[in-house]
């Protein structure tokens, strides 16, 4: 536990990302099996202790401090593990154990013997070690480290590509015995079952109009519409049909109606989008279908749902993903065409002459369809797990933009815990400022720091990690779509707001009205 | 008429202590920029806080000085005034006012811990006790300094090529750093940032001993390598540090326990010593007052004076301006 804890910090304070590849390295050469497998789960989000729940150690260091003390240092501290690290009282000189005893400990324990086991194992670590347990039970490492960036250690640490392990990865478990075999060449890549897994997604860029295009040849690049639903990979097989988020997460329960209505032997990508007939309906309507175990025969009648095909991973048992997308969109339309299906369908593919004619379509498709943008794809590009620069950019729709006044900000989480950066700000009603959205994102770490001195020094009320502001400052805020909410104030909601321009010079008077933003409602 | 109002105003002697602003009549409690400030007519204080803003400041930074010697009582009308040591820095006194039966303590800024370089914290029992709060949470509980002066020894032995470079406040907490390096074994050099070097020469005129202390400036490249050089926070960031070989960046300040303020700040090597008290000392230091009346300045009020109520003490927040909000000297 101790080498995991100290692994953990250097990670947290080592900014540099070589740095941080280093430590791991290290670590994964000194820590013996299963210990650095175990790690390696954690490292990559595969390994939380379900059945610790953040409320549980809430109510364990709750028994022992005062609940107003507990809150307002937390609100200081602003990293629940670390708060309950430092807060913690106790020490005894009990040994920690093991990495993997310690998991397996907690994993196979009754619930009932939960609490003391961790206030135990608490009490026996330093501070250091404390928050490390603590990590490891929240499952919310704030240490800068990606899944991707942890692989990419483990690569350099067995000198293999990393892209080998990419394809397995999901298909394996923790603690990784055979993959560590395979690391230090003791063993072959593991195998795996295409049907179980989820293979990860190819991803794509934010395209730059202002440099990217002159680099970029209409021949070699597919263009389809962005669509607005949520990325999903089908995964189907004789015995099985699974739906995968984006994320890796099974979500087929949700979406009897779409199982129900396909068939034949492939791993698909493609949206999920609500709608009947493929007429594709508004975001909001899917979100009635999301983030659901399961679901009513009302739902499926109000919001049938769908999913748009973009790209075919196996046909059948074979690997295709090797293949160039202009093979693969030709294996995916005869897939379909030999598995119809009034559950899916092809994205279509855009007919454009250069990157003007583009252009058009793409505003076109924005102001009449309502299409969040446009898909380039490298014609010759495999399918490379992640987000590799240059096959695939996403060049989406301007953004719709408001002024809005500042009412209200709270100190940040993670690296910007001791700045005020999440901001609540409002457009004018009938001469009163209604709140219509928040926004953590859009400006500079340089600008955070004038920002967080603005608000203090322009507070007027205090509501535990809240400061209400005088209503002085003026944000452009960029957001992708409107829609109409029953749980707003306001009665509107925004996606995706973020700070587009802090507008120190304009005065609040200026700032828009509710009218003018219900206007930008799709 | 009240003996001391909320902004540290001393109705009967029209003085203040530690204002933000330039007064007629000033009662100083350490020489830190954010209590001691240049500008005032008539300043009272300890010798060594009047030594040590005069070395910041100039002579003429105030028009007259009036030296107090801890522990020795001076009546003005019906107000006694005696200075105690706050064990905060050199010099840094708690001030005790008495006015017919009422008894009030200023501490200024304050630490219990075992400090070569300073007079111990001497408790004072009084009414009314105003306290500092810059660690005024339960999630401070310092570590024992020494144990952190060994991460520092430890890393200067696993890296005998690089640099250390330690970011202390040049006043108090460069010379603390020196002190507990000494008190460690180490007796090498030690080599300061210029703006650390006025306020040391001060310290061992004063007979505090800190062994041999160079500049940094004007040094070949090569002569820091393997050092432990002081420098101020500010410095880190400065072209100055980059004449340093990789250096290994370390910083000594009560913040350094939140690691996420740690990963803020880029620093490698954070080293928990600070001249503030942590919880535990603010929270018997009150005790040891028996004061019912506790006003809480400077820092993370709120806290504390939630635990004043939880003890059936009356806690008071004081939302003094000029004292920095986050992280200022300490």
């Amino acid at each position: 536990m101790k080498l995991f804890a100290t692994l953990l910090e250097s990670l947290l304070l080592t900014p540099a990302r070589n740095a941080k590849i280093g430590h791991m390295v290290q670590y994964f050469r000194e820590a013996p099996d299963p210990d650095r497998g175990y790690a390696l789960a954690v490292l990559t989000g595969n390994l939380s202790l379900t059945n610790v729940k953040s409320s549980h150690l809430r109510d364990l260091v709750l028994q022992k401090i005062d609940p107003e003390l507990f809150a307002l240092s937390y609100d200081y501290v602003g990293d629940l593990a670390e708060t309950i690290a430092l807060i913690w009282p106790d020490t005894t000189d009990d040994i920690l154990p093991t990495l993997s005893e310690l998991v397996l400990d907690l994993e196979t324990r009754k619930k009932s013997e939960l609490p003391g086991r961790i206030a135990g194992y608490l009490s026996a670590g330093n501070a250091t070690e404390r928050w490390a347990i603590m990590k490891l039970a929240t499952g919310n490492l704030r240490v800068g480290v990606s899944a991707r960036l942890a692989k990419t250690a483990l690569a350099e640490f067995g000198q293999k590509d990393v892209q080998d392990i990419e394809k397995i990865w999901h298909g394996i478990e923790y603690p990784y015995a055979d993959l560590f075999a395979w690391l230090e060449n003791r063993g072959t890549l593991p195998e795996i079952h295409r049907h179980r897994v989820f293979h990860p997604m190819m991803l794509s860029n934010p395209i730059d109009e202002k440099k990217d295009f002159e680099n970029l040849k209409p021949s070699d690049y597919q263009a389809e519409w962005k669509w607005d639903g949520i990325r999903v990979q089908l995964v189907l097989s004789d015995h099985e049909k699974r739906i995968f988020s984006r994320t890796g997460d099974d979500i087929a329960a949700a979406f009897p109606d779409i199982l129900d209505h396909v068939g034949g032997s492939a791993v698909l990508d493609g949206e999920l989008l609500a709608g009947r007939n493929f007429q594709v309906q508004p975001f909001n309507d899917l979100q009635q279908r999301l983030n659901r175990k399961t679901v009513t025969s009302q739902m499926l009648a109000d919001y049938p749902a769908f999913i748009r095909l973009y790209d075919i991973l196996f046909d059948d048992e074979e690997d295709v993903r090797d293949l160039p997308l202009n093979e693969r969109r030709l294996r995916l339309a005869s897939w379909v065409a030999r598995n119809p299906s009034p559950r899916l369908d092809l994205s279509p593919i855009l007919d454009y002459a250069d990157w003007n004619h583009l252009m058009t379509l793409r505003v076109q498709g924005a102001e009449e369809q309502g299409h969040e943008g446009i898909m380039l794809k490298r014609y010759d590009s495999p399918y490379i797990a992640g987000r590799p620069k240059g096959p695939w950019f996403k060049w989406k729709r301007d953004p719709r933009l408001i002024d809005a006044v500042l009412m209200y900000a709270q100190r940040g989480h993670g690296k910007r815990s001791s700045f005020y950066s999440d901001y609540t700000f409002g457009v004018w009603k009938d001469g009163e400022i209604v709140p219509v959205g928040k926004a953590y994102s859009g400006f500079t770490d340089e600008e955070l720091l004038k920002l967080d001195k603005w608000v203090r020094a322009h507070t007027t009320n205090r509501f535990g990690p809240v400061r209400e502001v005088e209503r002085k400052l003026v944000f452009e805020v960029a957001f992708d779509s409107a829609h109409h909410s029953a749980r707003h104030k306001s009665g509107v909601a925004l996606r995706f707001p973020r700070i587009n321009r802090i507008r120190w010079d304009k005065p609040p008077e200026e700032a828009d009205t509710l009218s003018n933003v219900e206007r930008l409602i799709a | 008429m009240p003996l001391l109002r909320h902004d540290l105003y001393i109705e009967p002697l029209d003085a203040y202590i530690d204002p933000p602003f330039p007064v007629d009549r000033a009662i100083i409690t350490h020489a830190h920029a954010d209590h001691a400030r240049p500008g005032h007519k008539n300043v009272l204080a300890t010798p060594d806080t009047i030594g040590l803003m005069k070395t910041r400041y100039g002579p003429h930074a105030a028009q007259n000085w009036q030296e107090l010697v801890y522990e020795t009582s001076l009546s003005l009308g019906d107000v006694t005034l005696t200075l105690y040591p706050a064990g905060h820095i050199l010099g840094s006194a708690q001030i005790l006012l008495e006015h017919k039966s009422c008894r009030a303590v200023v501490s200024g800024d304050y630490k219990r811990r075992n400090d070569h370089t300073v007079h111990a914290f001497t408790p004072v029992t009084c009414d009314i006790f105003v306290t500092e709060a810059t660690f005024g949470l339960p999630v401070f509980r310092h570590p024992d300094p020494m144990q952190e002066i060994a991460k520092l020894l430890e890393s200067h032995r696993n890296f005998p090529d690089r640099s250390h470079l330690v970011a202390a406040y040049g006043l108090g907490k460069t010379q603390r750093v020196i002190s507990l390096l000494r008190l460690a074994g180490y007796d090498a050099p030690i080599y300061l940032h210029g703006s650390c070097w006025n306020c040391t020469e001060y310290y061992q005129n004063a007979g505090v001993k800190l062994g041999v202390v160079r500049k940094a400036t004007g040094l070949a490249k090569d002569e820091l390598k393997g050092q432990i050089v002081i420098a101020p926070p500010s410095a880190l960031k400065e072209p100055w540090s980059r004449r340093m070989n990789e250096p290994v960046l370390a910083m000594a300040s009560g913040w350094m326990t939140v690691k996420q303020r740690v990963r803020q700040r880029g620093i490698e090597l954070p080293l928990v010593i600070s001249d503030h008290a942590d919880w535990d000392e603010l929270t018997h230091t009150i005790r040891d007052t028996q004061a019912n009346d506790i006003w809480v300045t400077h820092g993370r009020e709120d806290g504390l004076v939630h635990w004043c109520a939880t003890q059936g003490l009356k806690g008071a927040p004081l939302h003094l301006q000029g004292r920095e909000d986050e992280e200022g000297e300490d």
